[in-house]
């Protein structure tokens, strides 16, 4: 049984100079992380029932059938990042319970790969959970289909959804080993996102009023202002980010 | 600015002194000092919470020691324990598995992290006998069945560092046999295993310290311990 090993334990020493990327170790963690909720739906059926179930609150607490301008991207952008607190709550709970830290501590790879494969994961879930809320959204409150202005709206989303999960990441980190981490998540959380909400509301703003701009003329106004403070606040959060987590991870 | 030490520096695998740790303000770990040398085995005995797993646990890097200079495998601890990673190989309680990914799935990722061939993966399901139920999600297997992949999985890059937590738990005679050239002195590693089979420890170690509520009761070579120093640890 063990007749081949001093061979093969020879080579795994050789081999093992040639330490993964921070970048390649992050893609085999993120694949392991799509591939446990594949198995598991402990996030993604949660954040979309949530999402819905706010639709459906805000259409009878508002009392009305039809939202538009202001009132119709709040609304949206409220519900999606209350969506996200659940998966920020849960995003390393897998690595503490089943000593997936101490596995990563042990491992030749930068604990920055870590947070960079739970980052993604995030904004992959924040999209599969838009590509299903939005046209629930649409159908149960917008007042005119999205269709229309869907690029533009695309472009704010992404953006948010880029800043809910590199914060996110960043907070899931810092609160995992906190004995109240369900509440401290959230205060952390939700003040610190405030900018995303701003941003992504203003933006999506003029996309959902009754007479919306074009593409064009949207970039070059109001869109265009509030991309660029959500694609600020990323990339600050994202710098912010990747020099703690080291830190964050270890003793 | 120091230059950090090079792994050749010193012919000591462990070197510790004056070693201690607190969770909170209470002290678990006290004052340890030591030196093994590369290829020996130091048995760690002690009564439940004398600091045995928190020992090892500060070896490989994973906590920090409050009081104390430690060197492992020339790394410096705390500040170059980056060096430590993918040198030390840790059994302990805890398996350090996904529990719903299999066997394979859990050894190949761990092949991923450390640069290595999928190749490796089937040489250490072999080499622990976990062939046979590499494709079973490791919340399905037995607790001795879960021991062999942990094993698997501290082996993955041929550390020459073994820590080893109570490495037999769990295992049937077969699978203690099994392991045997992989983790037992026929390795030829470095090791530091604890154990609550006293008699089997000290077979299989150079040196032997006995901790007491956390503080070095003895640091023997193996055949000076006898029954007196043993049972003054457990008492």
């Amino acid at each position: 049984m063990s007749a081949t090993l001093p061979r093969t334990e020879r080579r795994a020493e050789v081999e093992l100079r040639r330490r993964p990327t921070t970048l390649s170790a992050a893609a085999t963690l993120l694949a392991v992380e799509l591939k446990l909720e594949g198995r598991t739906y402990e996030l993604l059926p949660g954040m979309a029932l949530f999402v819905i179930g706010a639709f459906v609150v805000f259409h009878f607490a508002l009392n009305r059938g039809a939202l538009e301008g202001d009132l119709a991207a709040g609304v949206l952008a409220v519900a999606l990042l209350l969506g996200a607190l659940l998966a920020v709550n849960r995003l390393f709970v897998r690595e503490l319970e089943q000593g997936g830290f101490e596995a990563l501590l042990l491992a030749p790879v930068p604990p920055a790969a870590l947070l960079l494969a739970k980052t993604a994961a995030l904004f992959i879930y924040m999209c599969l959970l838009e590509a299903v809320g939005l046209p629930a959204y649409a159908l149960l409150l917008l007042a005119r289909s999205p269709l229309g202005v869907l690029g533009g709206v695309v472009a704010v989303l992404a953006l948010a959804n880029l800043g809910v999960a590199v914060l996110g990441g960043l907070i899931a980190a810092l609160t995992i080993r906190a004995r109240a981490r369900e509440l401290l998540a959230p205060l952390l959380y939700l003040p610190l996102l405030l900018p995303v909400l701003i941003g992504a509301a203003s933006g999506l703003s003029p996309l959902f009023a009754v007479h919306a701009p074009s593409f064009g003329r949207w970039l070059a106004g109001e869109g265009g202002r509030w991309l660029t403070v959500l694609g600020l606040y990323d990339l600050v959060f994202g710098l912010i980010g990747s020099a703690l987590f080291d830190f964050l991870l270890e003793d | 600015m120091s230059r950090p030490s090079s792994p050749e520096s010193s012919p000591l695998a462990v070197e510790l002194q004056g070693v201690g740790r607190e969770f909170g303000e209470r002290p678990v770990l006290q004052g340890v000092t030591l030196q093994l040398a590369a290829g020996q085995t130091l048995a760690i005995l002690g009564a439940n919470g004398a600091g045995k797993t928190t020992l090892l646990r500060l070896v490989a890097g994973l906590i920090e020691p409050t009081w104390g200079r430690a060197r492992v495998l020339g790394a410096k601890l705390p500040g170059e324990r980056g060096r430590l990673r993918g040198r030390v190989g840790l059994v302990g309680h805890d398996p350090l598995l996904y529990r719903d990914l299999t066997a394979r799935e859990n050894l190949a990722l761990q092949c991923r992290l450390h640069n290595l061939g999928p190749e490796r993966v089937e040489e250490l399901l072999g080499a622990v006998g976990a062939s046979r139920f590499a494709d079973r999600p490791i919340r399905e297997l037995s607790r001795g069945m879960v021991q062999r992949v942990a094993v698997a999985r501290a082996l993955v890059a041929s550390p020459p560092l073994l820590l080893l937590d109570e490495p037999q738990a769990n295992l049937d005679p077969q699978a203690r046999a099994n392991l045997e050239p992989l983790v037992g002195r026929a390795s030829g590693r470095t090791r530091l295993l604890t154990s609550h089979e006293p008699q089997a420890a000290l077979r299989e170690a150079d040196l032997v310290l006995g901790l007491r509520a956390g503080r070095a009761a003895f640091l023997l070579p193996a055949e000076s311990v006898g029954s007196r120093e043993l049972e003054g640890l457990y008492r």
